[in-house]
């Protein structure tokens, strides 16, 4: 694992934990939702801020193949967050409103799919993004410029064969493709020991055979996460060339709303952690976080409120967009290709 | 006269050259091979790929969500299995995200019986397809469709499943089955389009000038015209119950056979205004017979065309078993076979209520 990473700029760092923030409480308060009774299934990525948040504000957002294309995994709220989105929207989702941006109430929380920043959409199957993933990266390659894709899937994952075949498709000789692999590695599969399923001492090793980089951070710290991200992305966006990164997180409310979603002792809690070293840095106080948290909560708090008025969608709604009856993807908004 | 396989080649060619299709890749869809049954042979944007089939439905999806316009194939959908969940993933694309992320995409794979494949190169697709709503999905079954569909297909803006009977795909055009623009004469065609055999790396094709011919997606065709009894068939059962037709008719037996050609959307209206002329209806194709498309069809016409009926609405189809048999004699027992649907022509047509 690498260590002695560069310390952050102080802007840069109390920004990283303003989005930490804002995701976990975003996430506690879809926990709450679900417990009392106002949404159906929470799943989402608390224990995973540390390195979502800086992977959301290092990615090159826009539309098209210039940009970055994301295939993400439902724990990727704090790199949705961090790359702008709104909490009033993924409470929407939660809520299964019509007014749901993502997905107009069709599917679970953080199943984000924004068509004008390349985030395609989230699906419930694990894994299958890994199959996706070379196919944006291919039209990228072609296109030339910086932009790569990004696919993140969790550890358990990678026992599907989706994710040997990210491996295999990412490196054909002569047509290798700028793919950056995330494994988030919490060292479970829903209810099971990673230990028990998996004899492998690194999943990041599997790249080795087919000459693809890769590492193992620690994703519980922002700092070497950032600096994990970076080193690997600059690769990828510079050689045109894959690169698994492997990125040891906790996972502190299980599963999912399934599991009970209660907090787990034990793990290590990345935000806590952040918090004092920003205050052993002089970079924050007890009483500024207190504000923090207390405008945050509110702000939440008024957009849950906002939401729980708004309207299921209408039954006919269901049979919307089954077909399209002309092309979007691939057109920026605003026509330019 | 072009083959089924020269048909989808060009058509293919037409992808490239004029519809945007930026990629044709499967196993062994690029060069030398060109394809199996040589469909992708001497196309610009043909590349072979792993043989993953996961991979390829997969890698189709992304180049879709990323703008391109890729076809993909499936060598055999007997293959296809271990991909339903991605092709249900690509069915709902559009749909789980709102109306935001189409994909244009399409995946082309051999179909149904009739060569010897045995258990793994025999199976239909048709019925598996129509349960990943989602998807448009068509089926030729004579090389001006197939042509024809292969642009409309490219052309939709929606994942669209075209299979291609294998036992068709090297069956010759008949007259009124010419594609616009081809040569007339075979073997001139044949020189034009066709890898030599040997060493390929320096040949280029010369593709004929075909024209647009974009037969819609959703519209039946009438292969015979008939006023006693509706069979309502696609793919490879087009030229058996085509040709049963015609033999019937010089016994004064009139049959009108539907070619459904699209499953998805399909043509209901020309469905059912012709069980309204004939009071009478025979769904015949190869997929097994439980939870069958044509079962669909007759449940259909069941519920809104009861009081039409002169006789119950019947099946033929594929017996249900785990696979069609190597041995001639299984084959031939499991898939309907010319004499099977006759008997049941004959039956329908005698019955009165």
């Amino acid at each position: 694992m690498a260590s002695n990473v560069a310390q952050l700029s102080p802007e840069l760092l109390l920004k990283i934990h303003q989005h930490m923030l804002m995701s976990r409480l975003l996430e506690e308060r879809l926990i709450r939702m679900q417990k009392q009774g106002d949404a159906y299934f929470w799943i989402g990525g608390p224990g995973e801020e540390a390195f979502s948040v800086p992977l959301g504000l290092l990615v090159d957002k826009g539309a098209g193949l210039a940009h970055d294309y994301l295939h993400l995994h439902y724990r990727a709220s704090g790199t949705l967050l961090a790359m702008g989105v709104d909490p009033v929207d993924t409470i929407r989702q939660m809520r299964c409103t019509a007014s749901d941006r993502y997905s107009g109430g069709r599917t679970f929380c953080h199943h984000y799919a924004i068509l004008e920043w390349n985030v395609c959409p989230v699906s419930s199957p694990i894994a299958v993004q890994f199959s996706m993933a070379p196919g944006t990266a291919l039209a990228q390659k072609r296109h030339g410029g910086t932009g790569i894709t990004i696919v993140q899937g969790g550890d358990a994952g990678t026992a599907e064969g989706d994710f040997p075949t990210c491996l295999v498709w990412s490196s054909r000789p002569g047509a290798e493709l700028p793919i950056l692999m995330l494994v988030m590695n919490n060292q479970y599969g829903i209810s099971t020991p990673a230990a028990t399923q998996h004899g492998e001492q690194r999943i990041a090793d599997r790249a080795g055979p087919f000459g693809i980089k890769h590492a193992t951070i620690d994703g519980n710290d922002p700092e070497t996460a950032h600096a994990g991200i970076k080193q690997a992305m600059d690769y990828v966006r510079a050689e045109r060339k894959p690169y698994l990164l492997e990125v040891m997180v906790s996972r502190l409310y299980g599963h999912s709303s399934s599991s009970g979603a209660n907090y787990v002792e034990g793990e290590l809690d990345c935000l806590s952690a952040f918090e004092r070293k920003l205050e052993q840095r002089g970079l924050m106080t007890q009483s500024k976080l207190r504000e923090l948290r207390d405008s945050y909560t509110q702000q939440l708090s008024d957009a849950a409120q906002r939401v729980r008025d708004e309207p299921s969608p209408a039954p006919e709604q269901a049979f919307e967009h089954v077909f399209a009856t002309e092309n979007r993807v691939g057109t920026v908004p605003g026509g330019v290709r | 006269m072009a083959t089924m396989v020269q048909a989808i080649r060009m058509a293919l060619h037409v992808g490239e050259d004029r519809l945007g299709v930026t990629d044709v890749f499967g196993e062994d869809v690029g060069p030398p091979l060109g394809g199996v049954f040589t469909a992708t042979q001497g196309l610009k944007t043909a590349w072979n790929t792993p043989l993953d089939e996961r991979g390829i439905i997969g890698m189709a999806m992304g180049l879709a969500l990323a703008g391109q316009r890729p076809v993909c194939e499936i060598q055999f959908c007997d293959y296809a299995f271990n991909t339903i969940d991605l092709l249900k993933l690509a069915g709902g694309m559009y749909w789980s995200s709102n109306g935001q992320f189409n994909l244009p995409m399409v995946m082309m794979t051999p179909v149904g019986s009739g060569i010897h494949g045995s258990i793994y190169h025999s199976h239909a697709f048709d019925s598996q397809a129509t349960r990943t709503p989602g998807w448009k999905i068509v089926i030729p079954s004579n090389p001006r469709d197939a042509y024809g569909l292969m642009l409309s297909a490219i052309a939709d803006p929606n994942p669209v499943m075209y299979l291609a009977p294998k036992a068709l795909l090297r069956a010759k055009a008949l007259p009124g089955e010419e594609i616009p623009g081809e040569p007339g004469d075979e073997r001139t065609l044949n020189k034009m389009i066709d890898a030599p055999l040997g060493d390929r790396s320096q040949w280029r094709p010369q593709w004929p000038d075909t024209e647009d011919l974009f037969i819609p997606l959703g519209k039946a065709r009438i292969a015979r015209e008939g006023t006693q009894l509706t069979v309502v068939t696609y793919a490879r059962m087009v030229p058996i119950c085509a040709r049963i037709a015609d033999e019937l008719a010089e016994e004064g037996i009139s049959i009108e056979v539907i070619d459904l050609r699209s499953l998805c959307p399909y043509d209901w209206d020309m469905v059912s205004a012709s069980v309204q002329k004939t009071n009478r209806l025979l769904c015949v194709n190869e997929d097994t017979e439980v939870t069958n498309f044509g079962e669909h069809l007759i449940r259909r016409a069941a519920e809104e065309l009861f009081y039409e009926l002169h006789a119950p609405p019947k099946l033929v189809a594929g017996a249900q078993l785990p696979g069609i048999g190597l041995a001639d004699n299984l084959e031939c027992a499991s898939v309907p076979q010319k004499d099977g649907i006759t008997a049941a022509i004959r039956a329908l047509v005698a019955h009165e209520p």
